[in-house]
Parts: C-alpha cells; sequence; structure tokens
C-alpha cells in the first residue's frame, strides 16, 4: 500500500513537472485560461441581481416589494431598541425633531445589565459588568456603543429564532437536513463582503440591511447547534414523551426543547460572538455605531482612536458573552411565595429603570455622561507609534525588506508560474489518495471553477499570502503550544491572551501593522499572523493534553527521553488535532485576508473589496466564491487527512 | 404453583418480528417460517426480536431477562408500540395494537400504560412535583388537580417534602423514585419497567427492589419488569421469559427455570442460584404417611425459610396448604440433599 502510494505520487509529480517546464510553449492553456473557455459567472449574477430587484415577481407581490417588507419588519424593534438606548423617543425629523422622551440614562442602562449579571452569575459577574460599561463611558464610547447594541438586541434574538428553527426542521426531516448543509459550508466560508453587495441591492443603505447581512453570518452555526443538540436529546426522554402520549407539538416544545437547553445556549453564545465580529463590517452598509468608528480610525490612521472603539466592542462583547454563559449555566430552584417573592430581580430592574430615569431627569450628569469626566489615550497611541516610526525605522524597514525579497517575493512568482491544470490535477491526486474519489471531483472540481471563472491568478496570490501567513503562524503557535501543554501557570496565561485576542474585532490588528510597516504585503502577512496563531496554539495545547497519560508513562517506562516521549509519542497521537488546528488556521487567516484588502494586497480579498466600492454584486460573489472554495478544499483535504491520521492511530470513531 | 383458576391474559405477543434493515417486511414474508439468523443476514437484516409469543397475566410480574443485546428492550417498546414490529400480533385487553390508530395509541398510552426507564428520563428543567405531574399536564389536566395527585405519588414512594427539588439535586435512588411515581401518576392498567435499577448502586438496588415489592402488595398491577440480572428476576418475578439473540428460549416460574433449565445457556445462570431459595416446599415434599409430624410449615414457603425450623432436630415437618390442611411431609434428608446439591 505504501509502495503503491509512493509510486502514484512520483507518477503525479512528475507529470506535474513536466507541464509545467514544457507546458509554457506547448500548452499555453495550461497556464493561462483561454477566454472562449471562460464562464462570465460575475455578469449572470450581476444580471441576476437586477432581473430580481426590477422584475421578479410572485404574482400578488414583486420579490423588491418583498425584501421591503422584511427590511420594514425589522425596522420596527429596531426603531425600538434605538429609541431606548440611544436616540429617544422622538416627533418630527431632523433637526427640527422634538424630544419627548429622553433614552434611558446611562446609569439605568448600566446597572440593569449589573442586576442581570448578579442574577445570573453572582457578585463578581455583577461587578465586571459595571466595569465594562464604566470602561465604555471613561473613554466617551457610550453613544456609540448604545447604537451598536441596540442592533446587537434585534439581530440576536432573531439569529437565534431563525437558527432554531431552521435546526429543529432539519431534525425532523433528514432530506432538509442533506439539503442544508452545504448551504450552511458556503455561508460559513464565503468571506461576508461577498454578500454585502447584494445585500445592499435589495435592503438598501442602512441599519437595517446591516442587520440582514449580521443575521446572515450568525445564522448557520446556530442552525447547526439546534440541529446536534436536539439530535442528543436521549432517545429515553423521546420515549418518555411518546410513553405519555405528548403530541408531536407537545414533544417538541415540552421535551425535546428544554432538554436540549444547554446545547442551544452554546448557540445562542455563538450568535451574540459572531453579531459582534460583524459590527465593523456591517458597518461598511450603514450600521452605526462602534463598527464605524473603527473603520473611520483606520481610514484616518488614528490608532489611538480606534483601539478605543475597538476596546469598547471587546468590553460589550465581554459583556454578552459572560451574561448568556451565565445565564446558561445558571440552575434556577423555584421559589415559593408571591409574584415579588418568586422575581426579585425582575422587580429590582423595573424598580431601577424607573429610579434611574427619575434620576436622569433630574440630575444632567447621570442622564448623560460629562464629558469633563472622560479619558482618551489617543493621543499616547499616537505617539508611541511615532517614537517607533522615528527611532527603528530603519531597522523595521530592513527586517521588512529582508523578508519581502527572500521569502514573499520568490514564493509569490513561484506559484504565480505554475499550470493551473497541473494544481488542479494535483489536487485532485491528494483528495484520492486522501479520501477517494469522491473528494478528489470535488476539489479537482473547485480549483477549475476558480480557474475558468478568471480568478486563478488572484487566487494565487491569496494562497500565497495564506500559505505564508498560516507557515509563521505554525510555526510560532505550535512551538508555543507545546511548552504551554506542560506548564499549567503558562497555559493560563496564553489562554488569557489568545481569548483576547480572539474577542478583538479583527480590524483592530491591521491598525498598528499599518502604523509600522505601512502598506502592502508584508503588513497583511503581519496582521493574519496576528489573527490566525491563536487556533494554532490552542489546538496543539488540547491535542497534547489529550494523550492518554498512560502511553506516556509506558514511554517513561521504558526509559525514553524527555524528547523521544515528545517526539515519538506525545506529537505522533496528538497529529489528528494539530491537524484540526492547522485547518482553524487557514480559515482564521483566509477571513482575515479578505479584511487585510484594505491595506492594499492584490488578491481575492482586494477583488471583493473592489465590488463593495462599485457596488457590482456579481464580481463580488465570484471572487467571494472563490475564496469560499479554496476555504473548502483546504478543510476537506485537512479533514481527509486528520481522519486517516486518527484511523491509523485506531482513535477513529465512526463516521465522526 | 398456578392458580386452578389462572388470570386472564393482559397483554399476548404473537409470533412478534422485529428486522432492522430495508424492506425488512417483505424479505420476512419471503422467508416464511425458514427464517433464521444465516439466512436474514444474507438479506441485510439485522434481526432484534425473532418470533416472539408469550402472554402476560393480568395481576403478574412478568420479568423479561437477558443480557445485553438480546433485544429485550426492543421488545418492551414493541409491546409499548414505541417500535413498530415487522410482523405479529400484539393484542392489549384483546385489541390488537398494531391496527390501532395514532389517536387510539396516543389514548391508550395516556390512560393505559406506565413506563420507568432505565436512565429516569426525568426532565431537567421541571421540580420533583411537575415531572410527576408531566402525564397529566399533558393530557390537559387542570393544574390543581394535577398537582394534587403527584403529591399523592410523590408520597407514596417515600419522597414527600422534596416536591420542589429538581432532579440533578437528587440521588439515583431517588430520581428512580420519581421516575416511578411519574409513571403511576395516570393509574397504568400495565405498567413496563425497563431495567429500572441497573443504573443503581448494589445496595440501592437491593432497597429499590423491596421498595418495588411493597408498591406492588399495595397496587396489584400487571407489570412487565426487563432486567438484565438473573438474581433480581428471581427475586421479583411470578413468571419469566429468558431471551437470547432475539428469541424467547424458555418461560416459566422461576421455580420451573431452576430445576429444569431448558438449555444450557440457561443453565449458566441458574448454576449460581441457591436452589433452597427457589424451590418451595410444595415441590420438595411427599405424600403425608405415618404419624402426623408436631411441627407444620406453609407448602407455598421456600425450602430455605423451612430449613431453619429442623435446627432443633426435627426431622419431618408437616406441609399445609392456605387452608391449614396438611398435604405432604417434608423430610429433613431431602431438604440436606438439595441444600448441598447446589
Amino acid at each position: 500500500m505504501a509502495g503503491r502510494g509512493i509510486a502514484v505520487w512520483a507518477l503525479a509529480l512528475g507529470l506535474f513537472a513536466l507541464v509545467w517546464q514544457v507546458g509554457a510553449t506547448a500548452l499555453p492553456w495550461a497556464f493561462e485560461v483561454p477566454k472562449g473557455w471562460t464562464l462570465p459567472a460575475a455578469r449572470w449574477i450581476t444580471g441576476f441581481t437586477k432581473w430580481l430587484l426590477n422584475e421578479a415577481s410572485f404574482g400578488l407581490f414583486t420579490f423588491a416589494e418583498l425584501t421591503r417588507f422584511i427590511a420594514a419588519v425589522i425596522d420596527v424593534p429596531y426603531r425600538v431598541a434605538l429609541s431606548v438606548l440611544s436616540t429617544g423617543v422622538l416627533s418630527g425629523r431632523g433637526s427640527a425633531a422634538i424630544v419627548l422622551l429622553p433614552p434611558l440614562p446611562w446609569l439605568g442602562v448600566a446597572l440593569v445589565f449589573a442586576l442581570f449579571g448578579l442574577w445570573a452569575g453572582g457578585r463578581a459577574l455583577g461587578l465586571l459588568v459595571l466595569g465594562c460599561f464604566v470602561f465604555i463611558l471613561a473613554f466617551g464610547q457610550w453613544q456609540s456603543a448604545m447604537v451598536t447594541l441596540a442592533s446587537i438586541l434585534v439581530a440576536v434574538p432573531m439569529g437565534v429564532a431563525g437558527g432554531v428553527t431552521l435546526g429543529i426542521l432539519a431534525w425532523r426531516h433528514p432530506w432538509f437536513s442533506r439539503a442544508i448543509r452545504p448551504v450552511l459550508d458556503l455561508m460559513q466560508t464565503i468571506p461576508v463582503f461577498a454578500y454585502l453587495v447584494p445585500i445592499l441591492f435589495l435592503f438598501g443603505f442602512g441599519p437595517t440591511a446591516a442587520v440582514v447581512a449580521t443575521l446572515i453570518y450568525a445564522m448557520p452555526p446556530m442552525t447547526r447547534v439546534a440541529e446536534l443538540a436536539l439530535s442528543r436529546v436521549p432517545a429515553e426522554l423521546t420515549d418518555l414523551g411518546r410513553m405519555v402520549g405528548c403530541t408531536p407539538r407537545q414533544m417538541l416544545w415540552r421535551v425535546v426543547v428544554p432538554s436540549a437547553r444547554d446545547g442551544l445556549m452554546v448557540g445562542v453564545n455563538q450568535v451574540i460572538m459572531l453579531s459582534l465580529n460583524m459590527v465593523i463590517i456591517a458597518s461598511m452598509i450603514g450600521a452605526g455605531g462602534l463598527g464605524f468608528d473603527v473603520l473611520a480610525a483606520l481610514r484616518k490612521l488614528d490608532f489611538g482612536a480606534g483601539l478605543e472603539a475597538g476596546l469598547a466592542i471587546v468590553a460589550l462583547a465581554v459583556v454578552l458573552d459572560r451574561l448568556s454563559q451565565a445565564a446558561a449555566r445558571r440552575r434556577g430552584d423555584p421559589r415559593p411565595g408571591g409574584w415579588l417573592a418568586r422575581h426579585p430581580y425582575l422587580a429590582g430592574g423595573v424598580a431601577t429603570v424607573l429610579v434611574a430615569v427619575l434620576a436622569g431627569l433630574m440630575v444632567p450628569a447621570l442622564q448623560r455622561w460629562p464629558v469633563a469626566w472622560e479619558l482618551s489615550t489617543g493621543s499616547f497611541w499616537s505617539r508611541v507609534v511615532e517614537w517607533i516610526n522615528v527611532n527603528y525605522f530603519d531597522t523595521i524597514e530592513a527586517v521588512k525588506n529582508a523578508i519581502l525579497l527572500n521569502v514573499l517575493v520568490p514564493f509569490k512568482r513561484f506559484l504565480l508560474g505554475l499550470p493551473w491544470i497541473g494544481v488542479a490535477g494535483l489536487l485532485g491526486v491528494a483528495g484520492w489518495r486522501l479520501g477517494g474519489a469522491r473528494l478528489a471531483a470535488l476539489v479537482a472540481a473547485l480549483a477549475t471553477l476558480i480557474a475558468v471563472t478568471g480568478q486563478w491568478e488572484k487566487a494565487m496570490i491569496t494562497v500565497y499570502l495564506c500559505g505564508i501567513s498560516v507557515l509563521f503562524a505554525m510555526i510560532i503557535g505550535v512551538p508555543l503550544g507545546i511548552l504551554a501543554a506542560e506548564r499549567a501557570r503558562l497555559w493560563s496565561v496564553v489562554r488569557i491572551v489568545i481569548d483576547t485576542l480572539q474577542t478583538l474585532p479583527s480590524f483592530v490588528y491591521l491598525m498598528p501593522a499599518v502604523m509600522l510597516f505601512r502598506v502592502g504585503d508584508f503588513t497583511a502577512m503581519i496582521a493574519v499572523i496576528a489573527y490566525a496563531v491563536a487556533p494554532a496554539i490552542r489546538y496543539t495545547v488540547l491535542g497534547l493534553a489529550g494523550v492518554d497519560p498512560r502511553l506516556v508513562e509506558a514511554g517513561r517506562a521504558m526509559g525514553a527521553t524527555g524528547v523521544q516521549i515528545l517526539w515519538r509519542i506525545r506529537l505522533r497521537l496528538a497529529l489528528p488535532e494539530i491537524l484540526l488546528g492547522l485547518n482553524q488556521t487557514i480559515m482564521f487567516a483566509l477571513s482575515m485576508l479578505v479584511i487585510t484588502a484594505l491595506v492594499g494586497t492584490r488578491d481575492l480579498g482586494q477583488e471583493v473589496y473592489i465590488a463593495l466600492t462599485k457596488a457590482d454584486p456579481g464580481r463580488g460573489l465570484v471572487a467571494g466564491l472563490a475564496v469560499a472554495f479554496i476555504a473548502i478544499i483546504a478543510d476537506r483535504l485537512i479533514q481527509a487527512a486528520a481522519r486517516a491520521a486518527r484511523a491509523r492511530l485506531g482513535l477513529a470513531e465512526a463516521g465522526a | 404453583m398456578t392458580d386452578p383458576a389462572t388470570p386472564p391474559a393482559k397483554l399476548v405477543c404473537r409470533h412478534v418480528w422485529k428486522l432492522f434493515g430495508a424492506r425488512a417486511a417483505e424479505v420476512l414474508a419471503d422467508l416464511g417460517p425458514e427464517a433464521d439468523g444465516e439466512r436474514l443476514q444474507a438479506a441485510g437484516l439485522v434481526p432484534a426480536v425473532r418470533d416472539v409469543t408469550l402472554s402476560v397475566r393480568e395481576g403478574e410480574i412478568f420479568v423479561i431477562m437477558g443480557l445485553s443485546g438480546s433485544g429485550k428492550s426492543t421488545l418492551v417498546r414493541l409491546m409499548s408500540r414505541l417500535i413498530e414490529p415487522t410482523a405479529g400480533e400484539i393484542l392489549f385487553n384483546g385489541q390488537n395494537l398494531l391496527t390501532a390508530s395514532d389517536r387510539e395509541m396516543v389514548e391508550i398510552r395516556r390512560h393505559k400504560m406506565g413506563m420507568v426507564f432505565q436512565h429516569f428520563a426525568l426532565l431537567p428543567h421541571l421540580s420533583v412535583l411537575d415531572n410527576v405531574a408531566f402525564p397529566l399536564q399533558v393530557q390537559g389536566v387542570a393544574r390543581g388537580l394535577r398537582e394534587e395527585r403527584a403529591r399523592a405519588m410523590v408520597a407514596l414512594v417515600g419522597l414527600a417534602g422534596r416536591e420542589g427539588a429538581m432532579p440533578r439535586q437528587l440521588s439515583g435512588g431517588q430520581q428512580q423514585r420519581v421516575g416511578i411515581a411519574r409513571s403511576l401518576a395516570v393509574e397504568p392498567e400495565l405498567w413496563f419497567l425497563d431495567e429500572p435499577f441497573s443504573a443503581l448502586d448494589p445496595l440501592i438496588r437491593r432497597e429499590m427492589q423491596d421498595e418495588f415489592i411493597r408498591l406492588q402488595s399495595v397496587l396489584r398491577k400487571t407489570i412487565v419488569f426487563i432486567t438484565h440480572d438473573f438474581d433480581e428476576a428471581i427475586r421479583l418475578a411470578d413468571r419469566i421469559a429468558i431471551m437470547k439473540d432475539g428469541a424467547v428460549v424458555q418461560e416459566g416460574t422461576p421455580e420451573e427455570i431452576v430445576l429444569h433449565p431448558a438449555t444450557d445457556y440457561v443453565r449458566e445462570f441458574t448454576r449460581s442460584v441457591p436452589r433452597a431459595k427457589v424451590v418451595r416446599v410444595a415441590r420438595a415434599m411427599r405424600p403425608p404417611e405415618g404419624a402426623a409430624p408436631g411441627v407444620s410449615v406453609a407448602a407455598r414457603a421456600s425450602v430455605a425459610e423451612a430449613a431453619a425450623l429442623f435446627l432443633d432436630g426435627t426431622t419431618v415437618l408437616a406441609a399445609t396448604d392456605d387452608a391449614g390442611g396438611v398435604v405432604g411431609h417434608l423430610h429433613r434428608d431431602d431438604v440436606v440433599r438439595l441444600m448441598l446439591g447446589g
């Protein structure tokens, strides 16, 4: 078997080298797809969107009316939330508006959330929540934060309801589950930018369109989690439901859904975190708030302002994340007594709001945080960057140029010089060896699709940037993971750092990189490495920690040295996990790469970004799909490799 | 042994089959009576229950005993039609359940059947009281009425005072008491217990078995009890069906099974069971002859219980029926032989 594998690879590589070296003159079409072969997919999609918008009709109403209706439905709760948290109830429009009711004072909002924290997780959580809000207030981010919070408060329940509904359908009907799975895969791998344009077309510019984009982004994980959680409800409980004569509806709402509550709450948490991830990107199509502030700061290269708004997003994320997790873990014990005794926190919350509103009316400082109390570190950060640039400019330039000239540029040239047909073929061979004919057909077909839609060159630049960044991320992450896996204290520190890094909006990574290295591929690479190193560390630690300690003991008993144990036992057994870490690192890198288009890369991300600024839905979607295809190819090949490694180690779980 | 007036059958299974796999019913019909393991496997089918015929009589504890994979849990789910049989008939009070409509089945399960599960199957978000009241809530019984009934059930299983507790706050034994109370809340005619004590520690298991015997002495339900524990089966059963590979290999009273195991497989189980605990005086006694002994013992008592009476040197006991009439003599030598014979 092994001999045959080597023979197959030798043959494939030989063919590849032949095409590569001889083909340039003999087979020009192997390097550049001829004009006649390309699919004008971008034009089709643009045409289709226009048709949807202008002509499509369901008889009673047109498609455009449908989208407008959806927008109107979303708009209502959004207006309410915004009025309560930010603008107050207004009469009239624009500058002529008269405030009928002021928004909730900061004191009220902060205390109600703190009370919720107290209820869900005790005093520590209550104080943490309060601290986060004071942080937002102190840096003068309150107004923007409330706009962001309003859109999150609207998007999350809708995302949860939609995701749970789809999850229930998928759980009930296997055909629906099969049908929806590839759609979910695509929704999770297409860069968000790509579907911003069609959304912009269909829903217009504004917060409503932003909520729609957030829903599309945040719903797939909820759907998956819901389906999984429902299917994991023990068969005994469904048997019980049938034995006591539940109708299908009673079965669903009284037995299955409540029993799956813990799992469902994981999904709710995911929706919250993903909605917060979307905050900045959504501000490109009209969501105001913190995201807009970060974006504006990035455009002005005002690192301090961007960092403060970015950290305010993190503070919101911490609040919502911890609150939702604590609420999920909370095990309420029913209290006896009347309504007030049974719901002390609810009553307390209502009382707090009333008191805060009254206090706000009387003391303006409690209604609006006074400007005099605000802090800013903006100028401090700007000065730090300035100082670094003044004192270390030459060193930084030298390092940058050395890496650019010796690593980045040669690798880029190498990749761009490869024949697409050869690459597709090699991918096919890899798919065949790792996962059989179906995988081979899938990866080869996706690679070919990228080529014939005219995205090959940009795709190769994406692969080159992604590949280099992932390589560096793994070189940094795996050894760190190995170190951290053996030292509990180091791991606790590293874990806090990477947890924070992961909640930080990805845009925040760009700013220091741009300030130190200016625009270009190197800057993009640094930002991507910083973003993608977290999963490399995490999965290495997970994999090493999961190795059966008895095997390590056996190794020690045989007299193996520490290095031998690490190399011959622990890393071997942790290989499947590390491969999954590699997979995650690639996914993180790809999602960050699209954002780095803002700093002037020339890859698919740039193509998507240009399409966004030109409002060309076809161009954006085709480039976005190409990114998704790269992600799917990498994902499927690595998953297959991890499965094969696991099977070799006898750790395989059937069908996993 | 068997009372002269055998109580009527509550639940009857006739030639019940359950095969997992595609087109199971057609394949089974084609094979007809020749369906055996090999042929079914060749057709790609997994036989879970094979041609089971048995009847559960009113008011008895009918134990289905088998090791894991023997099909006993599948069989109990076929009896309540949680799983659709591939072939056969299941008669409940004379009505064929397999022809009942979905609505009829819901009504039968709501009012006439109760089930206790191996892993308790308590709803994690409901208190003890709400869990016990759940079957009534599903039927739409008003809150006051169902809570009153649930309270009575909780008290019956000895958990009064814990009504407000959540399932996770209870020990395994207490959780199963809640499961038992819940299954009894609708006053079922037919009570299924699917390995109710298997997930409990041995000491608690013993305690729960005693509790179960106490409950049954009050309730007199018709019970189908599933277990993998032969000792438990011997202890609780009026009659036992032993299953292997989806088929019933022997059916009978504990005494019959211990004294006359039908196959080597059954003999393996009976080997470690002390005969004296199972065999009743009625079976070990001889016809009365000679002088009437001074001491007497009930003919339905076990030999082990009678054995203690020989301690003072007595050699013969008088065995009496329920009315007190002497029906035979129990000789010390016979008892010793039985006990030493194991």
